[in-house]
């Protein structure tokens, strides 16, 4: 059988993703008979237009260099998939898309400006090719990503469950923050796959993994406000490492301009 | 010099005349994007332009607005090597203006998380992308192939290193544990236990990593630079301490915009942060060639077996200043677990009130230097993000421009490139952190 051809690209991100890699290089050797990096320059792979069965992309498209490379890898992979918040939903930088001109903001941090060639926003990968599949979280988990390569690797098609943090919690028998504390908790609208880390550690979820499937934002902003939240506080909690993905956009604009 | 061999597809060799231009558009094992450029004309170098083109996220504006207890989490997310350093450096800050004290047991455990983030991110600077140039191999892999046993043990040192994050924080990539005052939840003592048990085992691997590291055919270079670290009265700096130097500096760090500032080179649009207009170094070299003193005594009856003496001004040397750092939070990690107990509440409780505060902590890269502005109701007005890349961005153009010109701007394209790589990757630059800071045109053609 032929090694499946995998790259892993770098647009707007902080590299955490990749590090579901990285931080598996055991994991990494381990798939060598049925794996081959052409492309991946952490690694030490550097082939950027080489065609490839499988392309990981991290991060979002914030740059004009970055729309014209995104098209062309789109053209080089058969299959192409988002790994975390940022390929998949623009990243906490798509926080200057609210700007009425995200450009005030590179004015106020760089001496020249015009020097920072930067579009007006930050988008979704999807908003300028068509992704085949999208892994969330802010980073994304090392099991979905090792998980979509063996699933690849095989020609199946990955599985990527959509139910929220609250089902984790309810398998790990965790004490809910939300009912039992209080604590304005985003797990009912976040998508799973992060363990429910924050609920285990006794914290609210901030919604790090992404809308579910299901979001049912209406009643949780209205638990929110139950809880004390006023409407800037309730927009943050939707407007924070994913605030670009659709139901968490339209919850946190929602909150912030009250009927 | 007559070579127009393509090894790669995307490295590009020019020859013109007696103008040589040597191009790397991505620069393989470093994290993040950049690029080097080159310009050699009659055996001279005339352009050198270390590129960054990592899209900036602006940050610093991002975070206004925002709540003080929302920023360990936003900070967390200009790095996923180093997102504890970010979380640290920025809990200090706050803690200063809010005037909260988390007491002994959060000063010992974020120390902790700190050397789980240093045993990590070394580990993984050393082996996946540092120790292939020393060794002569394209990638990690390729070295596991004949170095088995070598790779396995720094990738169970960057395991461990991980599996201190994951104790405190949950995960090691932004992780979720720790909060203004301190932590969200503590480890159990079971927990503890079973990390304990494995340090001593670590502690031999580190110091066979220090050796190992000490025996590498590095290049030998001596250059003349000045090391900024953090310096406290009796601990290897990593939370806390003075920023001082080895041309005598010694401020607190409210003090360091005084000091140091960052400008904008013409020639390749970089914001690069200079003292007093000269380029420094920051990072665990400086660190080691300012604190030697403080290293667990172990540690440094070790690094003195290894034939290595520090203060060293060859910048290759910064690989064994890791693996010596690596040792040193083994060491210190088992003796901050000594007697460890669950306290009754993992974290001091702040409530906002405004002010300007400080915070600066030494990130696995150097010294990483916060400013935060909070109004009456704890939200951020104004941030300002100094990370150890921008800091070293200077001093590592310096270094390639020494080194390429003691190789000889006349030696082949390839063996420039190859030399210059790593210079560039003995930094371990970490573009994405730079980049909140750094514009750079994006010039690939």
């Amino acid at each position: 059988m032929a090694r499946l051809r995998v790259s892993v690209h770098k647009f707007s991100s902080c590299d955490g993703c990749q590090l579901a890699l990285l931080n598996r290089v055991e994991e990494v050797m381990r798939l060598a008979d049925r794996v081959e990096f052409v492309h991946f320059a952490e690694l030490g792979y550097v082939d950027p237009d080489a065609p490839v069965d499988v392309a990981f992309v991290e991060g979002s498209v914030s740059t004009p260099e970055e729309e014209i490379r995104i098209r062309e890898l789109r053209k080089n992979a058969r299959t192409l998939v988002t790994i975390g918040a940022c390929a998949t939903a623009g990243g906490i930088q798509a926080l200057r898309n609210l700007q009425t001109d995200g450009r005030e903001w590179v004015a106020a941090i760089y001496p020249s400006p015009a020097y920072v060639s930067l579009l007006g926003a930050s988008h979704a990968i999807s908003r300028y090719v068509a992704v085949d599949l999208e892994l969330w979280g802010c980073p994304v988990d090392s099991r979905q990503v090792f998980s979509a390569i063996h699933d690849l690797a095989l020609g199946v098609r990955p599985l990527n469950p959509g139910d929220s943090v609250c089902a984790t919690c309810k398998r790990e028998a965790n004490v809910c923050v939300l009912v039992a504390h209080g604590e304005p908790c985003m797990g009912p609208v976040t998508r799973s796959g992060c363990g429910a880390l924050c609920p285990r550690f006794g914290r609210a979820c901030y919604g790090c993994y992404g809308p579910s499937e299901q979001v049912n934002s209406v009643a949780l902003t209205q638990r929110f406000a139950s809880l004390g939240l006023g409407p800037e506080a309730i927009a943050r909690r939707f407007l924070s490492i994913n605030n670009a993905a659709g139901p968490f956009a339209e919850a946190g604009l929602r909150a912030k301009e009250p009927r | 010099m007559s070579r127009k061999r393509r090894r790669r597809p995307v490295r590009r060799t020019r020859r013109a005349m007696r103008e040589i231009s040597v191009k790397v558009p991505l620069l393989a094992r470093v994290e993040g994007e950049g690029a080097l450029a080159l310009t050699v004309r009659d055996g001279v170098i005339e352009a050198l332009q270390l590129r960054i083109f990592e899209p900036p996220r602006l940050f610093e504006k991002l975070l206004e607005g925002r709540s003080f207890e929302e920023v360990p989490d936003i900070v967390a997310r200009i790095c996923g090597i180093c997102p504890v350093a970010y979380q640290m450096s920025a809990c200090h800050a706050i803690e200063g203006i809010l005037g909260v004290a988390p007491g002994p047991w959060v000063r010992r455990m974020r120390r902790l998380f700190y050397c789980g983030e240093w045993i990590e991110s070394h580990s993984l600077h050393i082996h996946l992308l540092a120790a292939p140039d020393f060794l002569g191999y394209p990638s990690a892999l390729e070295l596991a192939k004949e170095h088995p046993a070598i790779v396995r043990r720094g990738l169970a040192l960057q395991g461990l290193g991980n599996d201190i994050i994951r104790l405190l924080g949950g995960r090691s990539v932004h992780p979720v544990g720790a909060r203004i005052g301190g932590f969200y939840h503590a480890p159990d003592e079971a927990s503890v236990r079973a990390l304990r048990a494995r340090l001593d085992q670590a502690a031999e691997d580190a110091k066979a990593l220090v050796s190992w590291t000490a025996s590498l055919p590095l290049p030998a270079t001596e250059q003349v630079f000045e090391c900024v670290s953090l310096r406290h009265p009796d601990e290897y700096p990593m939370n806390e301490g003075r920023i001082v130097s080895n041309r005598g500096l010694d401020i607190a760090a409210a003090d360091f915009e005084a000091e140091f500032q960052e400008r904008q080179a013409a020639y390749s649009t970089a914001l690069q942060c200079l003292h007093r207009g000269k380029p420094y170094l920051v990072g665990p070299l400086a660190r080691l060639n300012l604190n030697a003193d403080r290293l667990p005594s172990s540690v440094a009856e070790h690094a003195r077996a290894s034939g290595i003496a520090f203060p060293s001004y060859n910048p290759f040397h910064s690989v064994i200043a890791r693996a010596v750092e690596i040792h040193c939070a083994i060491v210190e990690a088992a003796a901050l677990l000594e007697g460890y107990a669950v306290p009754e509440q993992p974290f001091a409780v702040p409530s906002p009130r405004p002010g300007v505060g400080f915070g600066c902590t030494e990130a696995p890269r150097g010294i990483l230097w916060h400013r935060y502005e909070l109004d009456s109701a704890g939200r951020v007005v104004r941030a300002r993000i100094v990370p150890p890349t921008s800091q070293n961005q200077a001093r590592i153009e310096e270094d390639l421009r020494t080194e390429l010109a003691a190789l000889g701007a006349d030696s082949t394209d390839e063996a420039l490139k190859l030399r210059a790589e790593a210079v560039i990757r003995n930094y371990d630059p970490c573009i994405s952190c730079a980049t909140h800071f750094l514009n750079l045109e994006v010039a690939r053609s």
